[in-house]
């Protein structure tokens, strides 16, 4: 027991919870409105799309590198499937969306990996440059006007709840959506993955020291080339979930998330040098953002100061995880 | 041993760096098919003024990125730190002159809003020298999060409204040709370059720098003060993206918090492309210079064929990163590394 309890409290997830707990304490007290159920059921609304992207991202970047794509990879994928599908008249249920979009976001993702595999520049520029090439064929080659009726089969799938929460005095209603089923089984499978799988492993290894990883005999490219063409198809999921649920396509919709789920991801303890991370770490980090994005008007600050608490926490947040990290002396080489 | 090079070994010097060479040929390439294809714009004037007009814009902010992937780390906060710092001065320039000041007033409110930019644009880089140095986050998450905290500092200055309204005497000044001919913003643009020529070519900072990006820890081990040299870079690189908003506050003759948003890609692309090494120790101004011109000419080109939509740029900007990645044949951190056996041997040489 107490063994235990002395791990929770080195646990950097565990800080990462009062942290939480208490900015949730001190909305409750500035406007009573934080635990309600319709709050709390909609922040997991909120939750969703963040918590998928913030998944792949995760395992990007504990591999060691730094993936900025996948909001136009995602845009672009979903983009193209529901034009298909609008175009030629489709009728039927969600599951064809979900095939050829997921098999468009393996495609794009195998770009990546293939860059990313072969070249030994930082992931960060690599994606940089396949981020503009999806976005400016999203929106140069394919047109890029907003669709706005999607397949039917799509927008009963996005407004298919699990329950209706709704507040006693004034009526609002939250849904628990049913795509809050998809994110808890993306979750627990690749938390399977992570820990269970040897190409889980190798993403820890890759990211602690990639040629002693390959001298152990981890197959790094290969690797490399499987995790993007994942994160391509996680994306992928996550970009059909935020059409359904919106009801329409908006191509520009997604773009410029990548910096909120990176920040999520490092404040949940992922270090951006890769090797470490946990996926509690990061369903949390995405809470505090979420909750951040999301309540601030219940505090009554207005949404313009938005940008400037999202770069305070950010700083802060890895602020805090750097200062740790140099006193623990986990810190060998000096770092530029 | 004579330390005087001879035009000959200096020659050799700068056409020894592959990567030069390379975009030398497809410079003057570009500039054949821009000749052949549009020979009307390539003889015109006003295609060459309006190109040295704006390619300032994001030449100074990759000038500054440079510098600070020299070391090996990067900015990605020069977009924010130009819009901020144009619109604190344009809201200087606002607050001190009345709209028909004339002559002596209005140079002491043009000094004041250069003045008042640059500062900003210095504690900007103050602000992430420190958090990359002294609290040692990395310089990504550091420079994301500074983009992000100054863009939402510049959209509470300006409400998300655009600034309008500023004195003429600013775009006639920053805006304007001297001797009618060269546009007052490339003349920044020289002088941002011969600084930072200087800077790298002849202190003791400049060699540092270098020393820093390839072996941090052998650096500080040889007693090198990491610290100051990193606080001083990212002030460098925040000071030149304050000239970048001086320079777009007078072309624009207006200042708003997301100005200049494929910025950061581009003079990411524009670095790279330029032959610096992004895990640091090896680069070429000479090579950034270069990139500078061959991209501008290249939008420049675009610019001329109307039917291609403006969609399609941040394609192509993506897609050459992309294809100078392959061209480079950058597979394995050995090559480059090889970038850096390449300069001391150069010195051995000369």
């Amino acid at each position: 027991m107490a063994a235990m309890v002395r791990r929770l409290l080195k646990a950097n997830e565990f800080y990462l919870f009062l942290v939480i707990l208490v900015i949730a304490v001190l909305i409750q007290l500035r406007s009573g409105q934080f635990f309600t159920l319709t709050n709390l059921v909609s922040l997991a609304n909120a939750m969703v799309v963040p918590g998928l992207f913030a998944v792949a991202a995760f395992m990007v970047l504990v591999s060691g590198g730094i993936d900025v794509s996948f909001p136009a990879l995602a845009s672009l994928a979903v983009y193209a499937t529901t034009r298909l599908l609008v175009d030629t008249g489709y009728d039927g249920g969600v599951w064809l969306p979900f095939l050829i979009a997921i098999l468009l976001g393996a495609l794009l993702g195998a770009v990546n990996g293939a860059f990313v595999s072969r070249y030994a520049v930082p992931t960060l520029i690599i994606t940089l440059g396949t981020s503009s090439v999806f976005s400016g064929f999203m929106q140069g080659a394919l047109g890029s006007v907003q669709i706005p009726n999607i397949p039917q089969g799509m927008k009963d799938f996005g407004s298919a709840v699990l329950f209706v929460a709704q507040h006693p005095e004034t009526g609002l209603k939250a849904n628990l959506p049913l795509s809050f089923l998809v994110l808890v089984a993306v979750v627990a499978i690749v938390f399977f993955i992570m820990r269970y799988t040897t190409f889980g492993r190798g993403l820890y290894a890759i990211g602690g020291d990639e040629s002693v990883a390959a001298r152990a005999g981890f197959k790094v490219r290969w690797i490399k080339f499987r995790l993007y063409v994942v994160v391509g198809v996680i994306a992928a999921i996550a970009g059909l979930i935020r059409t359904s649920m919106m009801g329409q396509m908006h191509p520009t919709n997604l773009l410029g998330m990548e910096l909120m789920v990176i920040a999520a991801v490092v404040l949940g303890g992922t270090a951006i040098t890769g090797g470490t991370g946990s996926l509690t770490g990061v369903m949390l980090g995405t809470l505090l953002i979420v909750i951040v994005q999301n309540s601030m008007i219940l505090v009554g600050i207005p949404t313009i100061w938005q940008s400037v608490a999202l770069g305070t926490l950010i700083i802060i947040g890895t602020g805090i995880s750097a200062v740790q990290l140099t006193r623990s002396g986990k810190r060998t080489a000096v770092r530029v | 041993m004579t330390t005087a090079t001879t035009s000959q070994a200096r020659l050799k010097l700068i056409f020894s760096d592959p990567h030069i060479n390379r975009m030398l040929v497809i410079l003057a390439a570009l500039l054949l098919f821009f000749a052949i294809v549009r020979t009307k714009n390539f003889l015109s004037v006003g295609t060459w003024q309006s190109m040295a007009v704006q390619f300032p814009e994001f030449g100074l902010m990759a000038l500054g990125v440079m510098l600070t992937m020299l070391l090996g780390g990067i900015d990605l906060s020069v977009v924010a730190v130009a819009n901020l710092s144009a619109i604190l001065a344009a809201q200087t320039m606002i607050m001190l002159l009345p709209a028909d000041a004339a002559g002596g007033q209005a140079a002491f409110g043009l000094i004041a809003a250069v003045l008042v930019a640059l500062v900003v644009g210095a504690l900007a880089g103050i602000l992430n020298g420190l958090l990359v140095a002294a609290v040692k986050i990395p310089p990504i998450l550091v420079t994301l999060g500074t983009f992000e905290l100054f863009t939402g500092i510049a959209i509470v200055l300006t409400d998300g409204k655009a600034i309008s309204g500023l004195p003429s005497q600013y775009a006639e000044v920053f805006a304007g040709r001297l001797f009618g001919v060269i546009p007052v913003p490339l003349l920044i643009f020289v002088l941002g370059v011969l600084v930072i020529a200087f800077l790298l070519g002849k202190t003791a900072y400049g060699a540092k720098i270098y020393l820093l990006g390839t072996n941090p820890t052998a650096a500080h081990f040889s007693g090198l003060h990491s610290l100051s040299l990193q606080v001083r870079t990212y002030l460098t690189s925040g000071m030149f993206a304050a000239l970048a908003g001086i320079v777009m506050l007078a072309n624009y003759n207006s200042a708003r918090a997301d100005y200049g948003a494929s910025y950061t890609l581009l003079a990411i692309l524009i670095v790279v492309l330029g032959g610096i090494n992004p895990n640091g120790g090896s680069g070429r101004l000479f090579g950034v210079v270069l990139a500078v011109v061959i991209l501008q000419v290249l939008s420049s080109l675009l610019n001329t064929f109307p039917d291609i939509s403006n969609f399609y740029r941040p394609l192509i900007w993506g897609g050459v990163l992309l294809l100078v990645i392959v061209a480079n044949g950058w597979t394995r951190p050995q090559h480059l590394r090889r970038l850096q056996l390449t300069r001391t041997r150069k010195e051995q040489d000369a």
